[in-house]
């Protein structure tokens, strides 16, 4: 294992502007470990020489004297964005072979600040599923092991677990990652990492490939709190090309990181400890509460009475808006086509090889959803809950400056756990689901590990582009929980 | 129209849903262009072709004329209204959805005069306007198994305009089509060519017994591509309708097509299965927010429109009903003809339009509105020269095809070719006494007290004069000599 794996994002731009290395032995070091860590599955494509040409032409650049925010950085870019020439798939059969004539505006955008891709990472098929098993491409095991039982295999979360695997195991420094759900956050917690779903419309979703349009939100993923806020400042901004971005300025979200949060009221849901919710993860809610009490901010206990709406109200959203994106999947235009004897009868070879169980079951819910009849007992309710559930945020908010919570209900599971019943798998969203529906930010960042060594991560949630105040609680709380552990082999 | 049944009268009830093409260089929600007739697939964006990852962005433009259609039509304008996405699959829709409005258009109830032939005229309800996206083109023909598939058409902005059930006839329907097409093209929303397909109507027929105000199911025939076609479509439909009821039938609501050369309708090949579109609001796109700042802007840019410029050719220029629909049918016929008729006696500018200048622009397809026969200024001043007395009509009439023939204005075409009338009393006495002389038979025929023989004599001078004697002057004249 190289150094140069090793370092921040931060400490290896600091180096670069020294002259200590170079973007291109930065972006060597780190596809020799990619290489080493195939076992992984973090990855859906490397590219290597593309990595070397951009790393070069970084080189150059830095000469110059024209270097971006990232310049010289080694990226791992979520396989859900589409890159110029580079397959995208969004871990589905369907896409397999598709190749993008146009760049993403987030991706555009990182490799605009100077950084390097090192490849496509894996994901849970079209971004739905919380343990990166239902990817085409393979699953993606979590680099973290168990002390009780070295040999099981975790799963890393999803479905941004490509990126969360690849972060941890040193073989990205840094990853983009999408959230509808908590796709960002939980993988971020299963693999001891930080990561951020910022507010809906802070990022361009032009170019994502679409899961819940509404909910969706591309977001960094990163080694600590820092990394992500300089990610951040590169992804984000108004895109005249997403109607659903923002027309706001873009602060310096790094130097809210002045590690002063006194006075700041920390908002402590009490609905967020539903039975049975695990005394490890407990505890460390609990720590966490204790660390921004040092610090001088003061816990508040909020209610947020319909939480417990969230889940079901998101699998209806979600899976109505997913069954109406995914329609465009069929086999006439692009990737996979299974000809069939007439039109409808190759839409329905076609979509049923192309696509897993899980996409196709939340495209069945979808439909079913939005159908005559249904409609206003399923979605346009369920806008209605939503609507609540934004409520509730907004009314803590005018009491609280960032609300905390644990991110999931527990450490990384087993490949071999909950994968019978799906509904076991969603309630891993239990605790994310609700800021992706009320659109706020939320931050995933790792407080501790559990008695197997696990870590569990805390999610802080802000208000509608307050990125900011979330980024600075949680540079407090890293600093506080002084997390170090790596997983084994790093 | 009241169609007589064997079991009594029968009344047609009639909506009309026109799709028009919006007049924008750009489509709905793509920056691809609209052109007619490029080739296939050489107007389609990603957006359009519905690749991954894309993202659909209004065309402002498409707003603005979506919002003037509406101030056209009278109708209300919804501040706010809300794109839904109709959900279906089919080898030329590449989202697997249209982009379109359901319960929140951006444009409410409207009313549409139509002019009937008596000069009357009627107000028809409008339901609604909604934006929404076309679908590409599917081409069945050019392959034994296969379909071609073109999305030029695909994403291109389409006004969906809906009239409530008022009208009672074909004619009336036709009426309405024409006076809406008229509409359009004066505010310059739709060029409103239905053999292109930028205007396209969908017909809504039932019938029920005369004095009943039931309304009995319907039938929808689908794109019919001519005003002559739909209505044709609507007395085929509403007399199919009244055998149905008469032998005992029941009437199924159903999609039908237009067949021209049958002149019938037919039932479209049943679909497997009803379609359900699941209309839900598109996650994509924000709440569509007009201000009213720039309805009031657009309401101020809004041309007279053919109502009001018929009124007022009727006020200012004296013409009839008739006339006056006929000049404002088009908004460049208005225009000439108050070209022509401006500061001059409307009554002769609207003969000379609708006679020799309507008869000579149709006469050659090489004449249009932007390469007119002849021009309103010449023609305009070719009535002056009537008034004062430099030609008489009957010359004029060779004045026209002068000026029509070499473009030139109509003094110079007098001054050239020597066309101005005689109004030296000395020289017409002088032509009026060559004829007396040459024919003393006819003379003391006429003092004799054979009047009728006068119009000889004065045929004979207006020959001798090549036609340029002042006719009232000749008759003065004429008159007099024979008294002496």
């Amino acid at each position: 294992m190289s150094e140069l794996t090793k370092l921040t994002i931060a400490q290896a731009r600091d180096k670069m502007a020294k002259g200590e290395f170079t973007a291109v032995e930065l972006t060597e070091a780190h596809i020799k470990a990619m290489e080493a860590k195939r076992n992984l599955g973090a990855y859906i494509v490397e590219t290597p020489d593309l990595a070397r040409e951009q790393a070069k032409a970084s080189d150059l650049r830095r000469q110059a004297g024209q270097a971006g925010a990232l310049e010289g950085i080694p990226l791992g870019i979520k396989d859900l964005f589409c890159t110029k020439g580079v397959q995208t798939t969004a871990a589905s059969h369907i896409l397999e072979g598709f190749k993008p004539q146009y760049e993403s505006t987030v991706s555009g955008k990182l490799l605009d600040a100077g950084s390097v891709m090192l490849g496509k990472l894996n994901l849970d098929e079209f971004a739905m599923g919380s343990s990166n098993m239902t990817s085409y491409f393979g699953k993606v095991t979590n680099p973290w092991k168990s002390k009780s039982d070295a040999a099981k295999q975790l799963v890393p979360g999803g479905s941004s677990g490509g990126s969360a695997a690849a972060v941890a195991a040193r073989i990205a420094m840094g990853a983009t990652g999408t959230d509808t759900g908590g796709s960002i956050r939980q993988p971020a917690a299963f693999c001891g990492i930080t990561g951020i779903k910022p507010t809906y419309g802070r990022c361009s979703r032009w170019g994502v490939v679409a899961f819940a349009s509404s909910l969706d939100q591309p977001g960094p993923m990163a080694r600590d709190v820092r990394d992500c806020a300089i990610m951040l400042g590169a992804m984000a901004g108004h895109d005249s090309k997403d109607s659903t971005s923002a027309p706001m300025a873009v602060p310096n979200f790094e130097a809210a990181l002045t590690g002063d949060i006194r006075g700041l009221k920390v908002g402590i849901p009490k609905e967020y400890r539903p039975d049975g919710l695990s005394d490890e993860i407990q505890q460390v809610w609990e720590q966490g509460i204790e660390w921004l009490k040092a610090a001088g901010a003061t816990p508040v206990e909020i209610t947020l009475p319909h939480t417990k709406y969230a889940l079901p109200t998101y699998y209806i959203v979600a899976p109505a808006e997913a069954s109406s994106n995914l329609a465009r999947y069929d086999g006439v235009r692009f990737g996979l086509r299974v000809e069939g004897s007439s039109l409808d009868d190759m839409y329905k070879k076609t979509r049923a090889a192309g696509f897993g169980p899980e996409v196709r079951r939340r495209i069945m819910i979808g439909t079913y959803v939005l159908s005559a009849g249904y409609y206003d007992a399923y979605y346009s309710k369920a806008q209605k809950v939503r609507r609540l559930i934004a409520d509730d945020f907004k009314k803590a908010f005018e009491t609280v400056d960032v609300i905390l919570t644990p991110t999931a209900p527990s450490a990384a599971f087993g490949m071999d756990e909950n994968t019978d019943d799906p509904v076991t798998m969603w309630l891993n969203d239990v605790f994310t689901i609700p800021t992706s529906l009320a659109g706020l930010p939320g931050l995933s960042l790792p407080a501790g590990l559990n008695a197997d060594g696990l870590p569990l991560g805390l999610q802080l949630i802000g208000r509608p582009f307050d990125e900011e105040t979330v980024f600075k609680v949680a540079g407090v709380m890293e600093s506080a929980a002084g997390f170090t552990a790596t997983p084994e082999g790093v | 129209m009241i169609i007589q049944g064997d079991t009594g009268d029968w009344e047609i009830v009639i909506g009309l849903e026109v799709h028009a093409q919006v007049i924008s260089n750009a489509k709905l929600f793509s920056g691809a262009a609209t052109a007619f007739g490029a080739e296939p697939n050489d107007q389609v964006s990603f957006v359009d072709a519905g690749f991954p990852g894309m993202l659909p962005v209004i065309n402002e433009k498409c707003v603005e004329q979506a919002v003037r259609t509406g101030l056209g039509l009278k109708a209300q304008i919804n501040l706010t209204s809300v794109f839904a996405r109709k959900n279906y699959f089919y080898a030329d829709l590449p989202q697997g959805y249209q982009i379109s409005q359901y319960d929140m258009p951006i444009v409410g109830e409207g009313t549409l005069l139509i002019d009937l032939p008596d000069g009357s005229t009627r107000a028809i309800g409008i339901e609604r306007l909604h934006l929404e996206q076309d679908a590409g083109k599917s081409i069945h023909d050019m392959h034994p198994s296969k379909s071609y598939i073109d999305l030029n058409r695909s994403g291109v902005a389409l006004m969906e305009i809906v009239s409530k059930p008022d009208m009672r006839s074909p004619e009336e329907a036709g009426a309405y089509l024409t006076k809406l097409r008229t509409i359009l093209r004066y505010l310059e929303t739709c060029d409103g060519n239905m053999q292109e397909g930028s205007m396209r109507c969908d017909a809504n027929v039932s019938v029920r017994p005369v004095g009943s105000t039931e309304l009995r199911t319907r039938c929808e025939i689908k794109n019919v591509n001519s005003i002559r076609f739909v209505q044709q479509a609507i007395e085929f439909e509403a007399r199919r309708h009244i055998d149905v009821y008469e032998n005992g039938g029941e009437i199924k609501q159903e999609t039908r097509l237009f067949d021209s050369v049958k002149g019938e309708t037919r039932s479209m090949r049943s679909k497997e299965h009803a379609h359900d579109y699941r209309y839900f609001p598109d996650p994509d796109l924000l709440p569509l927010v007009v201000s009213q700042d720039l309805v009031d802007s657009i309401q101020a840019t809004l041309p007279e429109l053919p109502d009001e410029k018929k009124a007022r050719f009727m006020a200012e220029y004296g013409l009839n009903a008739y006339d006056a629909g006929v000049m404002v049918a088009e908004k460049d016929s208005a225009e000439f003809f108050e070209g022509v008729a401006k500061g001059r006696d409307g009554k002769t500018a609207a003969n000379w339009v609708m006679g020799d200048f309507f008869a000579t622009m149709n006469s050659d397809a090489k004449y249009t509105w932007t390469n007119p026969p002849v021009t309103a200024e010449n023609l305009g001043k070719m009535i002056d020269l009537i008034k004062d007395g430099t030609i008489s009509t009957r010359l004029a009439k060779d004045v026209f095809i002068f000026m029509v023939e070499s473009g030139k204005d109509p003094a110079t075409i007098v001054e050239e070719k020597g066309l101005k009338q005689v109004t030296d009393t000395g020289a017409i006495e002088k032509a009026i006494d060559e004829v007396f002389a040459a024919n003393p038979d006819k003379v003391a025929e006429v003092k004799g007290g054979k009047d009728k023989l006068m119009g000889w004599f004065v045929g004979q001078v207006m020959k001798a004069t090549q036609g340029k004697a002042n006719p009232g002057m000749l008759n003065e004249l004429i008159a007099k000599k024979f008294k002496e």
